[in-house]
């Protein structure tokens, strides 16, 4: 009987997890923190007040409830008074439409559920999205039920209309007064789109005087004027990773935040899958310097400081033989990396015309040069490699443009500035000192999405619409087109960016449906309605793809110039600006969903903190959260520090998007803002940083301590190679005694049985999954104090595990969601029979039966049970209420919850099947939240009693395995195990 | 010294215990039975701010329920009607009966009607008309013979025990679905042996997991 009930007494083979420093060295408190089932003071209610107190209010609130409980509560019926074509009460209806990140529009489909938007899932259809999203996409619906956003117009602070602006700006933007408008500037986000871009064009027209400026404070510009210094034009590189058998990512994070699309990692993935041992696979190079998504997917990672790249990348053309000459190398990269040129260099030879060589968009235009050389050389271009000309105008320069822009302000050159979107005053380099010169001109107009710093700068404050709310139209990466179809008419008074625009430049109010349906209708002759109907349902407009550009670079003379622009990296501190992975710029700064979505790699929530290495924190003396200050061209910031294993030495990496100090409710006082050390000079990589430990520390809030799995063998890993070898490789290591349950089992031959596979191979950690499931099921966000005590309520949480050393470790990240396990131990625990197994195999969680005892979530081996402790969703505006999913119950306090693999998904397709008259859903008709929302395809769910069924033939891969499979819970969720595939050269 | 307790003090304890438990028990049998839905929620009928007369329209007149709850076969909601279904007939028909005045400003301002609800479920029961109709149950297997009712009444208790009957054993209540709407509609033969060749026919098989209604 004892060998039943011991746990996995061999113990697991292989490699040794650990989530965090603390976890590594078994710190002491970090033990007390695992052996609770939920943190100290998670099931304490208030924070102060006394017991009798909560007895009292206990008393009140059921005397309340008797006296409500004793009239039936009538609940009135409100038809409209005239019917509304295509609209049936509770049936979704789906909209194509684009949302447009850094000047790039991606293709989505968004559910309207009675007239109002709940989820957003990505366009299969479009080359860009292939039906994935990312999590910021997904974030998008919160953010147009913000109750902080601009609501209303404003002069000054008192509350006017559109008509007195319009009326103002019709004769200030008339010819008589503005002349050849030589004291007008326009500061507009960057745009792809083709109607604005007509607009801008009738704008010049009228005031050839005036500037149009683009800008962007995440910026992809080095890349093309990287692309400019080869090739002489500012031009689009694409990279194409599906026909890539090695990629090198010299601090490229093209899986993570330095993509405007998921395409990149579709394509990586693609290349990643491995359905039998014979598969092929790719492999994956980083240098980087921060650690980030890239770097955990890769096969071999060096850590580089991100101004060091350069010396790297140089490094590997002269190993290449690039030039076929002389090569001046930069410095010395050090012997690890020495080591990794040869390799990688090897390895790119081997693989001519189908490698990629990527550089991210905070390396300077030499270092874009260079690697475009590179790409030439080892024959990648035109095969793996194609340029295009940019969606965006001004492609390269904007930061000039923004600089001369300021420089014309302070020399009072201008008169009138308008702000098209965006928050220039808080996102503009510092040293432009953008807020102040603002207030040399005239009249300031700001059209901002919420009242943020730029909002409060301006004098005529007008509130910017919702992408959802708005017409418009913008480019994919490629030039392909898409119309943005509006899903609601603006709840406030919100007009877009292109409104606004074309009423200045044609003199009189236009709707944006007029200026983009014009637009395109113009061109289409006959065929006009037809083709605008298409271009509406399909989400973009056929054939608008701009065609592959000759790029043909001319090695010597390119050479020459990069050599120019590189230099050697200086000694002491850098410090690099990342865009962050929850707020981006600052724009989803006030999106709880994005607050609470813990960073991909810290985990940290509600923050941002600046990352150092290990040996730099121990150098420094600081620990996580110690207060570092850090100076850069006399300019100085006090930011927390957050120790991150892997983080190159000497570098400090900072996110963006914090510290606002005009904000809603939700970014308010979060974060620490690290925009005053921006400069135009030290806009993406500052050297010369002094770095200091600063007095005081600060409460950062993580989640990777919380439900740990204390070294049992959760992930497991191998290298293709070994996988080959011996395909049953994973089947050994890990021994468990035979399986013996002491109950019968469920017949679970019969109908639908309900499984997933989680594929760890293909995985990136990236957060889409996580909110998607959020925005699916209507999960609440608890705060940063709640997080603090173990309280988030996130369904799926996002484990990242390091491997190895703490200075370079490998990282493996696994989604966690319920189980689902046949021998569920929690189903057996629950006193009121609220959870129980339906006979499709699902643990049933009836949110109504639960009495809140957590007897269940005490039980569950996975931890991934999630219990309202308080009343999360109450008091939470109107607005933002119209976000829920009605398919979903809203929980309440005191009420245990889990992933249920959208039940209510399944229910609807199995309805409107049997309503068809069909007897089974085909595979892939039910999609999970995540794995509908997941870009790499890691995810399958469907009817395991199917054979030919997506997840059945991933779960009779060798790799499937079960988590912690000694304990006979047989979960319906299984994982096929991380494979990589080093270069045995490395090894 | 006299005793504390009294000879009959036992006694006295037992009869006393006996009346409580006695009286408890009645208490909370009459209450259980007074809450039941069976008594607390059937025969609801609430006043209506129109006089919409189901047994007229439904019945007497024939009209199809579909004529006017359109969505029925197609989402999870039946529909009431937006004002102008009525005025289909009524711009025409009782044009300026009193009694339709509030239809016709409705119709004027653009103002809903506001009905009560009936046939209230909790929130966090979802029905689903679509599975049911499409499936071949009536609407008078839940709503009663609503083409006979002047004023709409809840007549079964819409309670989870009662959905249950009926998703353990829904044989009886399965017709061909061209029927659903007639209400008076009787089969030739066995009833239970018709709705089990249905059954077996369309694949019905009514879920009785908690997530078949609650999410």
């Amino acid at each position: 009987m004892s060998e039943l009930i011991q746990i996995n007494p061999q113990g697991v083979t292989g490699k040794k997890y650990w989530r965090s420093l603390d976890a590594m060295e078994q710190n002491p408190e970090f033990t007390r923190w695992v052996e609770r089932e939920f943190q100290e003071n998670a099931s304490e209610m208030l924070e102060s007040g006394s017991r009798r107190n909560l007895l009292k209010l206990m008393a009140a609130s059921f005397g309340l409830a008797g006296a409500t409980a004793c009239r039936r509560p009538v609940e009135p019926i409100l038809p409209h008074a005239k019917g509304v074509e295509t609209l049936i009460h509770g049936k979704p209806v789906h909209y194509a439409t684009a949302v447009t990140t850094g000047g790039a529009a991606t293709g989505l489909i968004v559910q309207c559920h009675d007239g109002r938007p709940t989820k957003v899932e990505g366009n299969p259809r479009h080359p860009y999205s292939l039906g994935a999203t990312n999590a910021h996409a997904q974030a998008t619906v919160l953010g147009l039920y913000d109750p902080d956003r601009a609501k209303q117009v404003h002069k000054g602070t008192s509350r006017t209309t559109w008509d007195e602006f319009y009326g103002w700006a019709m004769k200030a933007f008339s010819p008589e007064q503005a002349g050849d408008g030589s004291g007008i500037r326009v500061l507009a986000e960057r745009s792809s789109s083709p109607s604005l871009e007509a607009v801008r064009g009738e704008f010049a027209k009228k005031f050839p005087g005036a500037q149009w400026v683009e800008y962007d404070s995440v910026s992809f510009d080095n890349a093309r004027a990287g692309a400019e210094m080869a090739f002489g034009q500012a031009l689009e590189a694409h990279y194409q990773f599906d026909k890539a058998d090695v990629v090198v990512a010299l601090d490229a994070d093209f899986l993570g935040l330095d993509a405007v699309s998921v395409l990149p990692v579709k394509q990586f993935s693609k290349k990643r899958r491995v359905d039998t041992p014979e598969s092929g696979m790719n492999r994956l190079y980083a240098a980087e310097a921060n650690f980030t998504l890239t770097g955990a997917m890769a096969d071999h990672r060096v850590r580089v400081r991100a101004s060091e790249v350069g010396a790297l990348a140089m490094a590997l053309a002269k190993e290449l033989n690039v030039s076929g000459g002389e090569l001046k190398v930069l410095g010395n990269p050090g012997g690890k990396s020495e080591k990794f040129v040869s390799a990688v260099a090897k390895d790119l030879l081997a693989q001519r015309g189908r490698s990629v060589v990527v550089a991210g968009p905070r390396q300077p235009a030499a270092v874009h040069a260079l690697v475009a050389l590179i790409n030439q050389a080892l024959g990648n271009t035109g095969e793996t490699v194609v340029y295009t000309r940019p969606v965006v105008s001004n492609p390269s320069d904007s930061l000039a443009r923004v600089k001369q822009l300021a420089d014309d302000l302070k020399s009072g050159k201008v008169k009138t500035v308008v702000v098209l979107g965006g928050n220039p005053v808080y996102t503009l380099p510092a040293d432009l000192g953008f807020g102040e010169a603002l207030t040399k001109a005239e009249s300031v107009v700001a059209l901002t999405a919420d009242e943020n710093e730029t909002w409060q700068a301006a004098g005529w404050r007008l509130p910017e619409a919702h992408v959802f709310e708005a017409w418009g139209d913008g480019r994919a990466l490629n030039g392909l087109a898409s119309v943005q179809q509006p899903l609601i008419a603006p709840l406030y008074e919100g007009k877009s960016a292109l409104e606004v625009a074309a009423a200045l430049a044609r003199g009189e109010r236009v709707s944006g449906h007029d200026v983009v349906k014009s637009y395109w209708t113009s061109q289409w002759g006959g065929e006009a309605a037809k083709r605008w109907q298409k271009a509406l349902y399909d989400g973009f407009v056929e054939g608008t793809e701009f065609p592959v550009a000759p790029a043909a670079a001319q090695a010597p003379a390119v050479l020459a110039k990069v050599q120019e622009g590189l230099k050697a990296a200086a000694d002491g501190w850098e410090v690099v600006f990342y865009a962050s992975a929850s707020a981006w710029d600052g724009r989803y700064a006030n999106n709880a969903w994005m607050q609470e979505a813990p960073d991909p790699m810290t985990k940290l929530v509600w923050d941002n903190a600046a990352l150092i290495s290990p040996a730099s924190a121990t150098e420094l003396g600081v620990q996580d959260g110690d207060y570092l200050t850090i100076k850069v061209n006399g300019r100085e910031v006090k930011a927390p520090a957050m120790v991150q294993p892997g983080h190159a030495d000497k570098s400090v990496s900072l996110s963006l998007g914090y510290g606002r100090t005009a904000c809603g409710r939700v970014c308010k006082d979060v974060g620490h803002s690290v925009e005053p050390l921006r400069t135009v000079a030290g806009f993406q990589i500052a050297a010369g940083a002094d770095v200091k430990k600063g007095s005081g520390s600060y409460q950062l809030v993580t989640t990777q301590e919380h439900h740990s799995m204390e070294n049992r063998p959760i992930v497991l890993e191998a290298a293709l190679a070994e996988y080959r070898e011996h395909p049953d490789h994973f089947k050994h290591m890990v021994h468990s005694p035979p399986r013996v349950s002491m109950y019968q089992g469920f017949d679970y031959s019969q109908g639908y049985q309900w499984g997933m596979a989680i594929d760890l191979t293909s995985c990136i950690g990236c957060n889409a999954c996580v909110v998607a499931c959020q925005s699916e099921n209507n999960i609440p966000v608890v705060g940063k104090d709640q997080v603090r005590r173990g309280r988030e309520m996130h369904w799926i949480r996002m484990d990242r595990y390091y491997t190895g050393s703490e200075e370079d470790p490998q990282v493996v990240t696994q989604p966690m969601a319920c189980q689902q396990c046949e021998n569920a131990p929690c189903e057996s625990v629950c006193p009121v029979a609220a959870t129980v197994h339906s006979a499709e195999g699902l643990n049933d969680m009836a949110y109504n039966r639960c009495v809140g005892t957590r007897y269940c979530a005490n039980n569950c081996p996975y931890k991934v049970r999630r219990f309202n402790f308080l009343e999360y969703h109450k008091g939470i505006e109107e607005s933002t209420k119209m976000v829920f999913n009605p398919d979903v119950t809203v929980r309440m306090r005191g009420v245990m919850e889990k992933c249920n693999y959208c039940v209510q998904r399944i229910q609807e397709k199995k309805i409107e099947a049997k309503a068809q008259g069909r007897r089974t859903l085909a595979d892939g008709e039910v999609k999970s939240a995540c794995e509908q929302a997941c870009p790499a395809e890691a995810i399958a769910f469907g009817n395991i009693n199917d054979p030919e069924s997506r997840v059945s033939k991933l779960k009779k891969q060798q790799r499937d395995y079960e988590l912690l499979e000694e304990l006979n819970t047989r979960p319906r969720t299984t994982y096929l195990a991380k494979l990589r595939n080093p270069n045995p050269e490395l090894a | 010294m006299s005793a504390i307790f009294s000879k009959k003090f036992d006694t006295n304890l037992r009869v006393i215990a006996g009346v409580v438990v006695v009286t408890l028990g009645l208490v909370g049998g009459v209450l259980g039975y007074l809450l039941h839905p069976n008594q607390l929620d059937t025969g609801y009928t609430p006043v209506q701010p129109v006089g919409f007369s189901h047994k007229l329209h439904a019945g007497n007149l024939g009209m199809d329920c579909r004529y006017c709850h359109t969505s029925v076969e197609n989402a999870a909601f039946a529909a009431v009607p937006p004002t102008e279904t009525c005025m289909n007939c009524h711009a025409q028909v009782k044009e300026k009966s009193p009694k339709l005045q509030l239809v016709r400003e409705s119709y004027a301002t653009g103002a809903p009607i506001q009905w009560v609800k009936v046939h209230r479920l909790p929130d966090y029961a979802y029905f689903n008309h679509q599975a049911h109709v499409t499936a071949g149950v009536s609407c008078v297997s839940c709503h009663g013979r609503i083409d006979q009712m002047v004023e709409v009444k809840q007549v079964s208790p819409l309670s989870m025990a009662w959905c249950l009957d009926c998703h353990r054993n829904p044989d009886a209540h399965l017709r061909p679905v061209e029927f659903v709407t007639k209400l008076d509609w009787k089969p030739e033969g066995d009833a239970a042996e018709l709705g089990r060749q249905l059954r077996e026919a369309k694949n019905i098989n009514p879920p009785v997991n908690c997530s078949g209604c609650h999410r």
